[in-house]
């Protein structure tokens, strides 16, 4: 049998255990997809698979127990799905492209959740849209609110959603419910101060929690939306360590364009000998220096006026000799 | 006398009363709701009729305009008293049948029991009432049993008929204005609800010993004294007073009377620091038996007006209908051995 492994996997296959089976993977942008598309993966699972499906770390389904020659028929199975979520594809009916940068993860965001403070979702597929297909190894990934239920701290690119909230002191009735709230569940950016609550800028998350405890509508959200940044948090063997904050309040556009600008970035700087080319970007910036990184990140980026850029930045994480 | 206006009548209408008067209604606050990309109904200034939320009942009720949420009374220094000034304008309100009855609590707490509240009289003294005809019932309202869904005690009604408003004026200085500005003249009733979805009982022989019942300790965990209740109804009209010093020495600064809620901690602070009904069951008990039994006892009319407000904004989804229904066998429970 001749394969070309390589290729394989640029198009969402696993080389498996068992000789000569593959395994289909199947990313879902955003963690979100039209229900209808479960039955196609249902049957390409009991027509070409062992008729399991695993549920993937990455909000993906990966489709075990599929003969290598069977491959062609399940791309072309999977072409509605492809289309239906609105991915970008390099030939038609010929499956995913893309292996390096993983699906673009996102929580349940503000459709659903109460804390959510953006459509995770949407915003995940507009990077979806901007980024993909591309074999950098990228992990981004999408959370609502300060809770980070979606575990960005431990991608590349995190992005927590924030809200400026906003105080009209007319409709405040000193109940306290905010500062309680901000203390139990935030950081205590919230104190009284001639009955009303005055509000730490430093130290506010912008995560919303007073909004939802006012219940006299004298907190409410700002109507441009927020984001925190985190970066290059990431799991593997060598040095894993969580994602610090890098940039607070930042604005959806500029989050766009420095992790474009850093593909640039990463091909200029990657090591040319990393296995399989791909390298976590987190030890390229290792070895350049922070300050280098940066300059390429924020080329033609305009941050919004309150945007706070965290300035040094400390790593951390368990380090293997 | 009936009148239909189209919308640039109508705003011709507004348009000539803001002359001498503010004018208030429910409108959608984009953005202002308590989770993110979602809207707040509640009232607010108006310019144009298009602003008025008529399909949907607001979140917060009119009483806002006529007992501020916080409103400065006066402000002092050393020897010197200065009375905050009152409005320049007067207002007229937007609302809706249910809330015109809360008006009549509103009006027996502030002016006719014991002396008239000086702040509210001079401000409701110069406010006229538009009333917005109801021609379905909305979820959680229970109008009907309250017999708070008719009411004729309005300046004008509108109701919203296609691309027209019809009204109906009872208000002597519009009516030129009105017969000008009409498209067509005809006898209108304002639409009212008759009947909805949720009903209430409230038993004839209820009395204090419902205070025994158990069915208030389910409310011990599941109500979260956030007030919510409190700060919609548009019949609650407690308040607390702050005196705010704006220097140092303490002697300069305001008073301010603001909104206050039986549900919320520090209600019952007593100096000396005492603290009565810590219970959450016990705060609900207090106020259910607040409106719909003792304050009968003095008025002779119940003060909940059925609004239904405060079910629709519980985050804890604890339903006022629900519970005044609940009230029949608590009173069973309570004089099982009689």
């Amino acid at each position: 049998m001749d394969v070309n492994t390589k290729q394989l996997k640029k198009n969402a296959f696993r080389v498996t255990k068992e000789r000569g089976i593959a395994a289909s993977r199947v990313r879902v942008p955003g963690g979100r997809m039209d229900a209808k598309y479960l039955s196609v993966l249902q049957d390409i699972a009991e027509t070409y698979g062992n008729g399991t499906i695993h549920l993937t770390l990455r909000q993906g389904f990966e489709i075990p127990g599929i003969p290598f020659e069977d491959m062609d028929k399940v791309n072309a199975m999977l072409q509605p799905v492809i289309e239906g979520m609105g991915i970008n594809q390099e030939e038609k009916g010929k499956g995913y492209s893309a292996s390096g940068t993983r699906n673009i993860m996102a929580c349940v965001g503000n459709s659903i959740c109460p804390y959510g403070n953006y459509d995770t979702t949407a915003f995940a597929r507009k990077v979806e849209k901007e980024i993909f297909p591309n074999d950098l190894h990228f992990k981004v990934c999408f959370t609502g609110c300060h809770n980070d239920c979606a575990k960005v701290r431990m991608h590349d690119f995190g992005i927590i959603g924030m809200t400026m909230p906003q105080l009209d002191p007319n409709r405040c009735i000193s109940c306290g419910a905010c500062i309680k709230r901000c203390k139990k569940k935030s950081v205590g950016a919230l104190q009284a101060m001639n009955f009303r609550p005055v509000r730490n800028e430093e130290t506010c998350l912008g995560c919303g929690e007073c909004v939802l405890a006012c219940p006299n509508a004298a907190w409410t959200r700002s109507q441009k939306k927020y984001y925190k940044l985190t970066i290059f948090g990431r799991t593997g063997k060598k040095n894993p360590r969580l994602g610090v904050d890098w940039i607070k309040w930042i604005d959806e556009e500029s989050i766009i364009k420095i992790i474009k600008n850093t593909y640039a970035y990463v091909e200029k700087y990657i090591d040319p000998n990393a296995p399989g080319g791909k390298e976590h970007i987190g030890y390229i910036v290792d070895r350049t220096g922070f300050e280098e990184f940066k300059k390429w990140a924020l080329k033609d980026v305009t941050l919004p006026e309150i945007a706070e850029v965290t300035s040094p930045i400390y790593w951390n994480g368990i380090k293997y000799k | 006398m009936g009148y239909l206006l189209n919308k640039e009548g109508m705003n011709q209408l507004l348009a000539s009363l803001r002359d001498e008067y503010v004018v208030y209604a429910p409108k959608c606050f984009v953005g202002g709701g308590r989770f993110s990309e979602t809207d707040c109904i509640r009232y607010g200034e108006i310019q144009s009729i298009e602003e008025v939320v008529f399909d949907k009942k607001s979140d917060y009720s009119f009483k806002e305009v006529l007992t501020p949420i916080s409103q400065t009374l006066f402000y002092f220094t050393e020897d010197s008293v200065k009375e905050a000034d009152a409005p320049k304008k007067g207002a007229i309100v937007f609302l809706r049948s249910c809330d015109l009855h809360g008006l009549r609590r509103l009006d027996d707490m502030y002016l006719r029991n014991g002396q008239p509240d000086y702040y509210y009289k001079r401000l409701r003294d110069r406010v006229h009432f538009v009333l917005m005809g109801c021609d379905h019932s909305f979820k959680n309202c229970f109008c009907v049993d309250m017999g708070t869904n008719i009411s004729d005690n309005y300046d004008l009604s509108v109701d919203v008929q296609g691309d027209l408003y019809a009204l109906d004026n009872k208000w002597d200085q519009l009516e030129t204005l009105l017969e000008d500005l009409a498209v067509a003249t005809q006898e209108i009733v304002p639409a009212h609800v008759k009947d909805n979805e949720v009903h209430v009982h409230i038993p004839e022989n209820l009395d204090e010993r419902i205070a025994k019942s158990s069915l208030w300790r389910e409310y011990d965990s599941r109500c979260i004294n956030c007030g919510r209740c409190n700060f919609v109804c548009p019949t609650c009209t407690c308040w607390s007073m702050q005196d705010l010093f704006y220097s140092e020495n303490g002697k300069a600064g305001e008073r301010r009377r603001v909104l206050a809620s039986c549900m919320v901690d520090g209600f019952t602070d007593v100096a000396g620091g005492g603290s009565y009904r810590k219970k959450n069951g016990d705060r609900m008990r207090f106020k259910v038996m607040h409106k719909v039994y003792d304050y009968k006892k003095r008025e002779d009319y119940h003060m909940c007006v059925g609004c239904g407000r405060c079910d629709d904004i519980c985050p804890e989804y604890i339903s006022f209908s629900n519970i005044i229904n609940k009230l029949e066998d608590g009173m069973k429970e309570v004089t099982g051995n009689d």
